[in-house]
């Protein structure tokens, strides 16, 4: 109908056409600038970082721990770079994905295989469901999770254990949902030709489904370590921070968020955010970019 | 077909007693057949869609078990044995599969593909013996000249008709001895079904074969024996120089002159 209507004014007036070129070209002039802005937006970012950031980055950067606000304040006013680094928030960070991950895979993984083995059943969409609400669950309320399970009871302090604990629970609801997508593109004629060859079942999962949807679910791995590698605030409330590089799974941890926190409230060492926030958003980066690298490549 | 005729006299290797299977509340799919299915011998299951064949099919390896709320009575013998009272996995080992759209496991190596069987049952061989059933296998198939140099690479670059010969080598690596056909060549070209056809005409002097088609013509060509059914019933079983010439039942003769299906 309407398609008529235009064919019959585009007859009827030259004019008129101009004028449905000229919006045309407005239209794709306002795309192209609102997209830029969008895109500009992240250079902005990083720029920013960058310009604020670089001169703190260096190999001590990467090494020492942080240093204390007189150090930090001496060096402020004499002009030089703040000794140390962020050392003590790196591994800290690596330790605590490290823990999140041995907790939350192989959990994350078994219920990701169960809900893509039985979609139909009603326990698996429920399941789904609570998997969803889980994701929406808002960070600090599992960092009080966190604390009133694990620090008051087990740990009896703040602890990378209950920090670890936390970053679990928000990663294991993304293993599920990216472990049971992947699964789910796997061709059911895959799994028919294994069980028509006499393999056991478990054997088909561990050794058909699991191995053709493996890029899939790595790449599911990486993007949720990569969300939970800037989260702060279930931090705070369960593994605290420390100026040191802590092992003790039942002391309170550091963490790259944590420091940079500490560093906003402390007019010493506020240079120091730039320079971790740098890390942290190279290190998220890295992450997505091979996520989306393992994706393109299984696509392929 | 001289030598099949000889052959009926030896038993049957496979005996179908009275299948009968439903889905849910009574729905058949399959409603009482019987049939002997002869050694090296290559049998045809025809029919329309939905007339049950493909279930029949499944149920000679009990691969139709997946399917949920399944019921199934009567019995299979395979050399006298029920295969209703074996275990799949043993069951599934001496009857072998071959699908319609050609499924090698795109995770392994065409070497790996053929000893897919042993690998996913935790067979342990020599590798002189991986060796020489990767060559025998893929020989029988007439896919060694093809890919013998690329081996150990992966069989994405294969096209649909040397997939399909894969999986078939797949299914004879591990010696079976009846193998099932879910209309193996429906989904390939021209010249690579003549070539499978080729090939599974070969195949029946050591294997017995049963192959589901939605092709006439392909049971005509290749078909030792051919069922015809309808609306899950067993309508005609016959020789299949017989039932091309002179069909029994008016529903075969109908279905065969293109009336319906």
């Amino acid at each position: 109908m309407n398609r008529t209507i235009d064919i019959e004014k585009e007859d009827s007036s030259l004019s008129h056409i101009k004028y449905q070129k000229a919006k045309d070209g407005l239209f794709k002039i306002a795309v192209i600038l609102f997209s830029f802005i969008t895109i500009s937006m992240v250079f902005l970012i990083i720029g920013t970082l960058l310009v604020k950031g670089y001169r703190q980055i260096n190999w001590a950067f990467f090494t020492q721990v942080a240093p204390d606000t007189f150090t930090a304040m001496m060096a402020k006013v004499s002009g030089q770079v703040i000794p140390g680094g962020i050392a003590n928030g790196i591994l800290g960070s690596l330790y605590l994905v490290g823990i999140a991950s041995v907790l939350s895979i192989p959990i994350g993984i078994l219920i990701g295989v169960y809900l893509s083995e039985n979609s139909q059943k009603k326990y698996a969409s429920l399941i789904r469901d609570i998997a969803d609400i889980l994701q929406g669950v808002p960070s600090i309320v599992i960092g009080l999770i966190a604390y009133i399970w694990i620090v008051v009871p087990i740990t009896k302090s703040y602890s990378v254990l209950a920090g670890g604990v936390a970053l679990a629970i928000m990663m294991l609801p993304l293993i599920v949902r990216s472990t049971e997508e992947s699964l789910k593109m796997v061709p059911d004629t895959l799994k028919e030709a294994a069980i028509a060859l006499g393999t056991p079942y478990y054997k088909v999962i561990w050794r058909v489904l699991i191995p053709s949807a493996f890029s899939g679910l790595v790449s599911g791995i990486l993007l949720s370590v990569s969300r939970v590698l800037g989260e702060t605030a279930p931090l705070m409330l369960a593994t605290l921070g420390n100026p040191n590089i802590n092992w003790n799974i039942t002391k309170p941890g550091s963490a790259v968020p944590l420091l940079i926190w500490q560093f906003y409230n402390d007019p010493n060492m506020v240079d120091l955010i730039w320079s971790s926030t740098i890390f942290l958003m190279g290190f998220v980066l890295l992450l997505n970019l091979i996520s989306k690298w393992i994706e393109a490549k299984r696509k392929k | 077909m001289k030598e099949i005729k000889e052959k009926e006299t030896a038993t049957p290797v496979m005996s179908i007693d009275d299948i009968s299977i439903s889905y849910g509340d009574d729905k058949y799919a399959v409603k009482d057949v019987s049939a002997k299915i002869l050694s090296n011998s290559i049998t045809a299951i025809m029919g329309p869609s939905g007339c049950g064949k493909t279930t029949l099919l499944r149920a000679i390896n009990r691969m139709h078990e997946l399917y949920p709320n399944i019921h199934t009575d009567g019995k299979i013998l395979l050399n006298g044995d029920n295969i209703y009272e074996m275990s799949t996995i043993n069951l599934r080992r001496k009857i072998g599969m071959v699908f319609q759209r050609p499924n090698p496991f795109p995770t392994l190596s065409i070497f790996d593909n053929v000893i897919a069987g042993y690998k996913l049952n935790g067979i342990r061989l020599k590798k002189s013996e991986r060796e020489e059933i990767v060559e025998t296998s893929l020989k029988d198939v007439a896919l060694w000249d093809e890919v013998k140099d690329n081996l150990h690479s992966k069989g994405n670059f294969l096209s649909g008709g040397q997939q399909q010969r894969l999986c078939i080598a797949r299914t004879i690596a591990f010696k079976p001895k009846v193998i099932l056909l879910d209309e193996p060549t429906s989904a390939l070209d021209p010249i690579s079904t003549s070539k499978i056809e080729d090939l599974l005409v070969k195949l029946k002097k050591d294997y017995t074969i049963i192959m589901v088609t939605h092709n006439m013509s392909q049971a005509a060509r290749i078909s030792d024996k051919s069922m015809f059914m309808y609306l899950g019933e067993l309508v005609e079983y016959d020789n299949t120089q017989k039932m091309f010439t002179t069909p029994s039942d008016p529903r075969t003769e109908a279905y065969l002159t293109g009336k319906f299906g």
